[in-house]
Formats: structure tokens, sequence, C-alpha cells
């Protein structure tokens, strides 16, 4: 590893990122949670970890957090190494929980309030900090009100509220939006990205789930088994997957590999793949015949689950899926011509998993 | 139904066999049977004698004869009138309180260190409830050798630290005799409590603390903003269950001092016992005995709605 061979820290390190992780690790007993992480996050940006449950995400935001000490790695945030003895309150940092963690014996007014009560903010400073936080996520009439007597969307509101009410220098958030149902999610997501915008604070963002990942970051590290697999853009991590797992974690349906040659997989997207006669006359594609064995028509899509009619690969499953807008016949059981285009492929060293060129 | 369930299964062999209906499927009878047990301990035990003792509160039944003459609240309205009483009234509620406040400052205490990662932690928690399993009879005899008059090892560790410069005659003197019995109140009530702050207090989530942590809160603000209002509901409970016990306890005062001395520790329920057994005077002792019932069911029904209270509201 890498972070083996870390040079000899001789003078101050310089840090590049508002908050930043050097070959962080946490292990419980034999288990490494966190297994070297380097993260390194923009000031102003909003980075989501994205990964399996049990792939570490949780304890890395922990640990930047301070709820989690570290078995070994460093922490900065804004130029300062924290994971040492730096408590979470003097971290500048706030955090939402999924489960909102508001405290059931106050009101929304004191849930906000307490972080203010906690740094002794004069009374009146803190009223109005506390009303100013309100008035952004639309609570102002229900400062009265204790939790109980909110609804899941109000309580989630009040615990944003809460954690941008004392201006922190970081924003962690650990699946703030799961515990919404789904039609109240995508307009959470929507003003979550809008007001981490408007107040440019750093973000960090823990989700399972690829869509609010896709959505929200302006960067995304997926993890898998302690580790950041890749980090970058929503855009790159899906089209530019680093390796097997990115390409197969990312995406519903997921990438379809398949053998290209003994050393080599090949990549490509359900939606890349299409019947031979959708791409008209286009020159550079890749044809396969492919067996249908299942079609699910989605409103949008049709689904084709299949197998590649061919020698080597006729034993892996594949999926299309066929936008409503093309309207060929496609029935289970038939063979069909289907194709994609070369430079939608991607290539994988079957052994390590790890992206490559293209073989010539 | 009433002919046997299962001699029906025995007669009709080779029908499909459904299993019928056995006694443990009719919880109408079932519960009431498994019930009666308790049910006629509780009435025999607790309910008759505390019926004879209302009607023996009435009366001025003494040991001596089996004549039982209705006097109304003669008993009532005499020991409002006698200093004993008094002082014995203003004791329980004295003990009580003291030892409850005391109590739940040491619980609240003990259960936050317990609930610290610790080496060791386990063998604490366990010897900690010690005071409680150990018989009280056995307790206070230990206890009655702790405050000796010549052999106590309070007075001698004192001494040879150097802090007493005279000498403690704990049983000897009120106020100190108050000390020793407070003492082995808490002593005894201490060890439950904190079992009850501990459980109350891994009920809170482990979210709403660490939030709490990451909100910037200190430990007292945390502990007084968050984790006591969190545990109003369970400490109560504590609560209520130590103001049942103290108030209602003979055997402390009895073993330790016997009210003595000069009659300044008693509490109703020792009071009760001289006048009524030793005295012989049955219906005196047993209004004494009863004095404190309407209060201690006010206390309990208050304690309980407060509970309920402070639990819906989570």
């Amino acid at each position: 590893m890498s972070t083996l061979t870390h040079p000899p820290v001789t003078e101050e390190p310089t840090t590049l990122g508002y908050v930043e992780t050097r070959g962080l690790c946490k292990h419980f007993g034999d288990v490494r949670a966190v297994d070297g992480v380097d993260l390194c996050v923009m000031e102003g940006e909003f980075v989501v970890l994205l990964g399996p449950s049990g792939c570490g995400k949780t304890t890395l935001m922990r640990m930047i957090a301070g709820l989690e000490k570290p078995t070994a790695g460093e922490i900065y945030i804004a130029g300062e190494r924290v994971d040492d003895d730096v408590p979470p309150r003097a971290r500048g940092i706030a955090m939402v929980f999924q489960s909102y963690a508001l405290y059931p014996h106050k009101t929304a007014f004191q849930n906000i309030a307490f972080p203010l009560e906690a740094a002794q903010v004069e009374r009146s400073t803190l009223r109005r900090k506390v009303e100013w936080a309100a008035a952004l996520f639309g609570l102002e009439r229900l400062l009265d009100r204790h939790p109980r007597q909110l609804s899941g969307g109000e309580r989630q509101r009040v615990a944003l509220a809460r954690a941008v009410v004392r201006d922190p220098r970081v924003f962690l958030l650990d699946e703030p939006l799961s515990n919404l149902d789904a039609k109240l999610r995508a307009v959470a997501r929507f003003e979550l990205k809008q007001l981490q915008r408007q107040l440019g604070t750093t973000t960090i963002y823990v989700t399972h789930d690829q869509v609010e990942a896709m959505g929200l970051g302006d960067r995304i590290a997926v993890m898998d088994k302690g580790k950041i697999r890749q980090i970058g853009t929503p855009r790159d991590v899906y089209d530019n997957p680093a390796d097997t797992f990115v390409a197969t974690f990312l995406g519903s349906p997921p990438m379809n590999l398949v053998e290209h040659d003994e050393r080599t997989l090949v990549g490509f997207r359900p939606e890349h793949f299409l019947p031979r006669e959708a791409f008209g006359g286009e020159a550079d594609l890749v044809t396969y015949r492919l067996r249908v064995r299942e079609v699910e028509y989605l409103g949008s899509d049709r689904l084709a689950y299949g197998y590649l009619e061919e020698e080597r690969r006729s034993d892996q499953p594949v999926i299309a899926a066929v936008p409503i807008t093309v309207t060929l016949p496609i029935a289970e059981g038939e063979v069909y011509e289907f194709a994609v285009r070369r430079r939608d492929l991607r290539f994988f060293d079957a052994r390590t998993g790890l992206r490559k060129p293209a073989p010539s | 139904m009433s002919s046997g369930p299962q001699a029906q299964v025995t007669l009709a062999p080779p029908a499909p066999v459904f299993a019928r209906r056995t006694l443990a499927d009719r919880e109408s009878v079932l519960g009431p049977l498994m019930l009666a047990p308790a049910l006629v301990y509780v009435i025999l035990l607790v309910g008759v004698p505390f019926v004879l003792a209302i009607l023996l509160s009435f009366s001025s039944a003494t040991a001596g004869s089996l004549d039982f003459n209705w006097v109304g609240l003669r008993n009532f309205t005499r020991l409002l009138s006698d200093p004993q009483f008094h002082r014995a009234l203003g004791n329980t509620l004295r003990f009580m309180l003291v030892s409850q406040v005391l109590v739940m400052v040491l619980a609240v205490t003990a259960a936050h260190v317990l609930d610290a990662a610790f080496v060791g932690k386990r063998l604490v928690r366990s010897l900690l409830l010690l005071p409680w399993a150990a018989p009280v009879a056995l307790a206070s005899m230990a206890w009655v050798w702790i405050f000796d008059s010549t052999f106590s090892v309070v007075n001698w560790t004192l001494k040879v630290l150097g802090l007493l410069p005279g000498w403690l005659y704990w049983f000897g003197e009120p106020g100190l005799a108050t000390v020793a019995i407070i003492t082995v109140h808490v002593w005894r009530m201490f060890p439950f409590a904190t079992v009850i702050v501990l459980a109350g207090m891994s009920a809170i989530p482990q979210d709403i603390r660490e939030a709490a942590v990451v909100d910037g809160a200190g430990f007292f603000r945390r502990l007084f903003h968050v984790n006591l209002p969190m545990l109003l509901p369970v400490v109560t409970v504590a609560v209520l269950f130590g103001v049942v016990f103290t108030a209602t306890d003979f055997s402390v005062v009895w073993l330790l001092t016997r009210g003595g001395p000069y009659n300044s520790t008693h509490v109703l329920a020792t009071l009760a016992f001289q006048r009524g057994i030793l005295g012989a005077n049955l219906g005196e002792g047993a209004a004494v005995a009863l004095f404190l019932l309407p209060v201690l069911l006010v206390a309990a029904v208050v304690m309980l709605r407060l509970a309920r209270r402070a639990e819906v509201g989570t």
C-alpha cells in the first residue's frame, strides 16, 4: 500500500483539502472497517461517500466527526490536524443523523437552539439565529412543537436546521433522507442541494443510494471493504468506472460484464446495449447475438434479460435497457442482434478487476 | 366443549386429525387458573391483614383480650397531639427525603461511571448489587458493628487518621443515630436505583447522545439537558420505589437503634410495632401504621402520572 510508504513527516504537512484524511484506518478487532483511506474534500465541495452497507462509509464519517478514534492515520479540518485530541465540539462540524436524533423532550426551537446554548451564544443572538435557521427550512410555525408532533419530513428539517444554525465549517450527513418516503425524498434532495449551494458549506454525505449520490454530489467516493475504490464526478464514476466493483455498484440495472478474452472483461451499460436496428446506419458498432429469456416492461424502458449466443460467452447473463421510443418487437425465447457503440465499451482486467485500456 | 377435548380426538382415529382445543388454548380459563395461586397468596397474606389493620385502627382492641370496641377516629385524634408520634412522622419523612435525594445523586453518578467503558466494569457492576442482595438483617448487623460504641471502624479509622478529636457515640446521640440510619438506607437503596438508572440510560438512543456531543455540549450540559430529562420516567419509578421502601421500612431502624436513643429515631413502622405489639395497644398501633397510607397512595399516583406523561412526551 502506498500509505505504508509515507514520506517521513519532517515539516508541517501541507494540506490541500478543507477536509482531508491520510492513511486513515479503523479496525474493530480483526475487522478492517476503514482500511487506509486518503480523502481530500475541497472547501465548499459536496462529496458523497457511497457504498454498500458495511463498506466503512459511516465509520469514516464518524472518525471525521470525532465520534470514533482512528486506529491509524491523520485527519485535517481546515488545515488543522484533529484526529488526536480535538473533541467533536471543537472540530467545527455539524452532523445530521439518519434517525435525526432530535431531543424528544425539547421543542423544535429548543432543539435548534441547543448547539448555540452549548456555545454560550447570547440570548438575543440565539433567538435571531434560530429564527433564521427555521426560516431557511420553513419551520417558523412549528417551533413550539415537540418532535413527536412533527411529521418525518418536518423532523428531518429540524435536524438540518439544528446543523446549520451555528455556521459549521463542515456538514456531515449520515443518510439523512433514508427515513423519508420516496416522494418526499426527491423534494428533500433538491432542497438539500439548493441549500448547500446557497450556504457554500463543505459537505460530506453518506449514503448507499446511488440516485442520491449521483444527484447530490459534486464528487462521489465509492467505497467497498473499507477502501475508496474511486473518487470522481458522478459522470466520471458512472461513465469510467475504475474497476468492476464500481461498474456494477453504480447503475440500475448494473453494467454488463462479459468475458472478452482470457485476461479481459468487457463491460457495457444496459442502456447502451440496444437492438442493432436502433442504431440506424451508424458505423463503429460491436454486435452480439442476444437470446432473450425474459422481458420486463417498466414504463419508460423495457428490460431484456438474456444470454449472449456466442461460444465463450453463452453462460453470461446480460441485460439490455431498451427505451420505450425503440418500438422494435422483442419476444422472449427469440435471438436478436444487439449492438454497442465501440466507445461505450469498457475493459477490465479479469484477475484484478481494474480498468485497463482496450486491447488492440 | 365440556366433554373433554382429548377424548374426542382419541375416539375418532381415522378422521383427519386436527388437534382439538386443549386447556392451553383456552385463555379465558387458563388465565384465571394461573393467576389463582398468586391471588390467593396476596389475599390471605396481604389483603386480610390490611383490612384487619384498618378495622383495628378504628377500635380500642388490645393484645390481651378479644374485645372489639368501635371508637371511631379516636386513635387518630389522640395521635395528632402525641409528641412522640410527631417525632416519628417527622423522622419518617426526613429519612425518606434525605436518603432519596442522596440515593438519586449517587445512583445517577454511579450509572454514568458504569456506563463509561473501563476495564473491570462487569466486576464493579456485580459488586455494586451486593448491598441490595444482602439480607437486611445480616447487613444491619454488620452496620451495628460498624457503628458500635466501642469498636466502630469508622471511629477508629478517623482516629488513626487524626481527624477525630473526641469519640462518636453513633447510637447514643439522636443526630448521629439519624446519620447512621440514613447511611444504611442509602447504602441499601442506591444499588437498585443505579441499576434502574443504568437501564434507563441504555434506553436513550446512542444517536441522541452522540448528537449532543457533536452539538458541542459538555458533560454537565449533556447530563442536565439531555440525559436527565430523558431519564425522568425511569428515575421517577426508582424514586417511587425508594419512597415506598424507606417510608415503610421497619428493619433498618429496629435493628440499628430500636427507635432510640430516648425514642428519638422512631419511624412510623417501629412506633406502630412498639405501641401495637410490645405495648399491646393494637388499635393505636394500627392507626400509627396506617397514618401514611393515604400520603403514600397520593404520592404513588402523582409519580406514576408524571412518569406516564414524561413517557408519552418522548
